[in-house]
Formats: structure tokens, C-alpha cells, sequence
């Protein structure tokens, strides 16, 4: 039973996720609000996995996905919002602040 | 139990739709690598589900093997995006 | 000490993620583990001997448990500005000072700034951090400083410098 909670509690995070790919304004806002809510989504869906299927050689599939996908998804992150404002992605018209313009040039 | 996970299962498949929205009609290409991105994550809590469906454990595999060449090519577009070497 | 560092912790990974304790499946590890060992060890870190130390476990807990909490509250906060009507954002980039050195610790400030609230690391220039912010709360650096860094910065300096 708490494997189907923490698996709901997953599918709910991702809903908000890809809700926030189609609302926000620009490339970095989604950027954000999609890597966040979709990463730890689906960790708890692989936390849920984790306690459906016990300790053992599966369960520790899980386990070790956990890390793995933490890492990646922050990293791939980075690298795709530094590639965007190199490539010129315009920041949204509310935003107030830009200080990293004068260090690119 | 098996109903409420065929219907979470669904709507992970689901949700495959907003990348896919976001590929097609993104206005910039780094708005459609980003759909790309989140769309390689998406699969590995598919791939999850339905390893808790089945009953079968190799299906993790699959999802781990995903994560690291989802993320292998997020890295390699990114960089080409940025107008840089691969080894900086 | 380097190559035996990396060779342990791949052996560990192979040993988890395949969970089969016979002799064929042990001499596949060893070999794919040597060959990761060699390629890859040089890029490792330098004292291993750092593993060793209890103090530093202590606080990577310490780390850990307010990393996590700071996952989920990002994630409520996601979801109140995404399902707000209005959406209450305020975007911008603000450069922020690090005072952590070496590549590892700086690495993981980034991973922790990118998955705590509204906040994501753009890129790192020399002792500078530049960070995407979705609302800006204060125009003050060393407001926002302490805002963004937080309580991390303190935390990954006592287990990873």
C-alpha cells in the first residue's frame, strides 16, 4: 500500500512538472520548474518501486537508479541553460536582473 | 490496487504529451532540447511502474540504461548549442 | 590509492545493480571494474584517505536530510506558481561569491542550488556563481547570498573541502 502512495506522490509531482512546461514564460523558468518536479517525481516512483519489490536484488536496482538520476538530471540541467544563453535565449520581458550579460561579452 | 496502477501508469503516458507539445511547437531550439530532456526522465518512471506491474525487475535496467544515454545526449546537444568542443 | 578508490566503488555499483553472487558474474565485475579503474582514475580524487574519517560521514548526513527537505518544499513552491492564476514570478540571473575550492565540493554546491527553491546554477566563472532566480526576493548581495547558499555552503565545506 504505501508503494501505490509514494507511486501517486510521484505521478502528482510530475503532473505539476509538465504543467509548468507549458505555462512558464521562457526557457529558463521551464527549465526550472520541469527538472525539479520530474526529477524528484520520479524518485519517489523508484522509492515506491524500492518498498513494493523489498530488500533484494531489484529493490536495489531502484536504489542505485535514485543517485544516478539525481545526478544527471542536475547536470544535464546546467549544461542545457548555459548552452541556451549562449545560443541568445532571450529572458522573459518581467525579468529584473541580468548580471551575467557583461561576463559573456 | 491493480486498477489504481494501470490508471497512474496512464497518466505517466500521459504526460509524455506536454514534451511533445513542447517539442513541436517550442519557439527556440533550446526549448525543444529541454522537452527532449524531460522527456528522457519521464521514461524512467514509466519504466518503473511497469516493473511494479509485471512483477519483473529487468525493466529497471532498461530505465537505468535510459537515464545515462538520455543524459549523454542532453550533455553532447547542450554543448553544441553553447558553440563549444566537447572537451572543454 | 587513486585506481583502487575508483575500483571499489564501481565494484560496489556492479555488485548492486546486478545482485548475483556467482563466481562468472564476480570475474565480469572485476575485469569491467580494472578497465573503468584505468580509464577514468586519474580524474579522481586525490586523497581518498578522506573516505576514512567519521566526522565527515556525520556531516554528509547532516547534508543529506536538509537536502531532501529542501527538494520537497522546491517542489510545493513549483507547484504554487505554476497552478497561481497570476503566476508570481520574477525572474533574473544574480552573481553570487563562493568560497568553496576545490572542483568536487563546488560541484555538488551546484547540484544542491539547482534543486533547492527557485533557484538553478547558470555557470561558474572563477570564484563566482551565476544563478537563474525565478523571484527575486532582495536586491541586497549579501542578502541573497545567504538567501541562495544557505545553510549548504557550511554544510559541504566541513565534508568535501
Amino acid at each position: 500500500m504505501a508503494a501505490i502512495i509514494l507511486i501517486s506522490v510521484g505521478v502528482l509531482f510530475n503532473i505539476f512538472g509538465c504543467l509548468g512546461l507549458i505555462r512558464l514564460p521562457d526557457v529558463y523558468n521551464r527549465l526550472q520548474a520541469a527538472t525539479k518536479c520530474v526529477t524528484l517525481g520520479c524518485c519517489s516512483i523508484l522509492l515506491g518501486v524500492l518498498v513494493h519489490f523489498g530488500i533484494g536484488g531489484a529493490g536495489f536496482r531502484a536504489l542505485v537508479a535514485i543517485p544516478i538520476l539525481f545526478f544527471t538530471a542536475t547536470v544535464a540541467a546546467h549544461a542545457l541553460v548555459r548552452g541556451a544563453y549562449h545560443f541568445g535565449a532571450k529572458l522573459d520581458k518581467r525579468s529584473v536582473k541580468d548580471d551575467y550579460r557583461e561576463e559573456v561579452k | 490496487m491493480t486498477g489504481l496502477l494501470n490508471i497512474l501508469l496512464y497518466i505517466q503516458i500521459a504526460l509524455c504529451a506536454p514534451c511533445l507539445y513542447r517539442i513541436i511547437r517550442g519557439p527556440t531550439i533550446p526549448d525543444r532540447m529541454v522537452g527532449i530532456d524531460i522527456f528522457g526522465i519521464l521514461v524512467v518512471g514509466i519504466c518503473g511502474i511497469i516493473a511494479v506491474q509485471t512483477e519483473r525487475a529487468f525493466i529497471l535496467d532498461i530505465g537505468i540504461a535510459w537515464v545515462i544515454l538520455s543524459f549523454i545526449g542532453t550533455l553532447t546537444l547542450a554543448k553544441y548549442l553553447g558553440g563549444k568542443k566537447l572537451n572543454e | 590509492m587513486r585506481y583502487l578508490g575508483i575500483f571499489i566503488l564501481s565494484m560496489i555499483f556492479w555488485l548492486l545493480v546486478t545482485f548475483r553472487f556467482t563466481l562468472p558474474n564476480i570475474a565480469a565485475g572485476v575485469v569491467a571494474s580494472a578497465i573503468t579503474a584505468a580509464i577514468f582514475g586519474r580524474y579522481y580524487f586525490h586523497n581518498v584517505g578522506k573516505f576514512l574519517q567519521p566526522r565527515r560521514w556525520f556531516w554528509f548526513t547532516v547534508y543529506l536530510v536538509s537536502f531532501i527537505w529542501a527538494c520537497i518544499k522546491a517542489n510545493f513552491d513549483v507547484a504554487y506558481r505554476v497552478l497561481h492564476p497570476a503566476m508570481p514570478i520574477k525572474p533574473g540571473i544574480v552573481k553570487v561569491k563562493t568560497t568553496l575550492k576545490s572542483d568536487f565540493a563546488r560541484t555538488l554546491l551546484a547540484n544542491s542550488i539547482t534543486m533547492t527553491p527557485g533557484t538553478i546554477t547558470v555557470d561558474i566563472i572563477g570564484d563566482e556563481m551565476y544563478i537563474h532566480w525565478i523571484f527575486i526576493r532582495s536586491e541586497d548581495p549579501a542578502l541573497y547570498t545567504r538567501m541562495i547558499t544557505g545553510r549548504f555552503e557550511e554544510y559541504i565545506k566541513k565534508f568535501a573541502e
